[in-house]
């Protein structure tokens, strides 16, 4: 196991994008558009709406936690029996966009039946980046 | 069916288990024993998170005499590695479809 601590416990993934920010955005908050790339859905760029994802594989329960134009958008996603929390970034660059997609702070789903897991998730995610800091 | 990942977060979800866990990583080896004096419950419940460690891989015992040593596998955390790869994968592919998108799209 040679990965960091930091990289097991959070998904970080970063790309250059040769479109502008409003132009990502709209593929980031259009339901029709959101189905093109990621998946069913009923989305709506308001704070506090609840939407679903779906696809054959099942269904994630998310809601919106943050929303400024073009910039950012922020989600929970529970999955698995797990919430975590999606942030999309928006930079504008000279050729584009720098766009960043950071899943983290997973902890138990309030929604799912991890009877045993309800408590010290953060803990344990916070323990285990102590412990595996030491694998490295 | 459980997924290895599944299993390892029900497993180390218990604090008390959890603490048993991360005793061992921090401390190295100890006896059944020395887990109880500091676990603050009992012994047969020490036993029994142990039971539940062993099955999920987390620990490994040995018997020398009348005391039980236990050992952490952290090799066993693996599966919360390759999950947390697995959702890497997932966005990645995403990030290859949305592109394709905002090709399509007209401004």
């Amino acid at each position: 196991m040679t990965n960091t601590a930091t990289e097991a416990l959070c998904v970080v993934v970063e790309r250059e994008i040769p479109f502008p920010p409003e132009k990502i955005w709209r593929a980031l908050t259009q339901p029709h558009l959101i189905e093109e790339w990621l998946m069913k859905n009923d989305f709506k760029p308001v704070v506090g709406h609840s939407f679903n994802l779906r696809a054959d594989w099942g269904v994630v329960d998310c809601r919106v936690q943050a929303v400024e134009p073009n910039k950012t958008l922020s989600y929970t996603w529970g999955a698995y029996g797990l919430e975590s929390v999606v942030t999309w970034t928006l930079t504008p660059t000279s050729t584009g966009t720098h766009l960043r997609m950071a899943q983290s702070g997973f902890r138990p789903d309030q929604q799912q039946a991890y009877q045993g897991a309800k408590y010290g998730w953060q803990q344990l995610f916070a323990n285990l980046e102590r412990v595996l800091a030491r694998i490295d | 069916m459980p997924q290895p990942h599944d299993i390892l977060f029900r497993t180390l979800a218990d604090p008390t288990r959890r603490a048993i866990f991360e005793r061992l990583c921090r401390d190295g080896d100890q006896t059944v024993g020395a887990l109880t004096a500091q676990a603050g419950v009992s012994q047969p419940a020490v036993s029994k998170h142990l039971g539940v460690l062993k099955q999920a891989g987390l620990v490994r015992d040995r018997h020398e005499g009348r005391q039980t040593h236990c050992s952490a596998q952290l090799g066993a955390l693996a599966p919360l590695i390759d999950w947390t790869r697995q959702m890497a994968g997932f966005w990645q592919s995403r990030f290859d479809h949305l592109e394709d998108l905002l090709k399509r799209m007209d401004q």
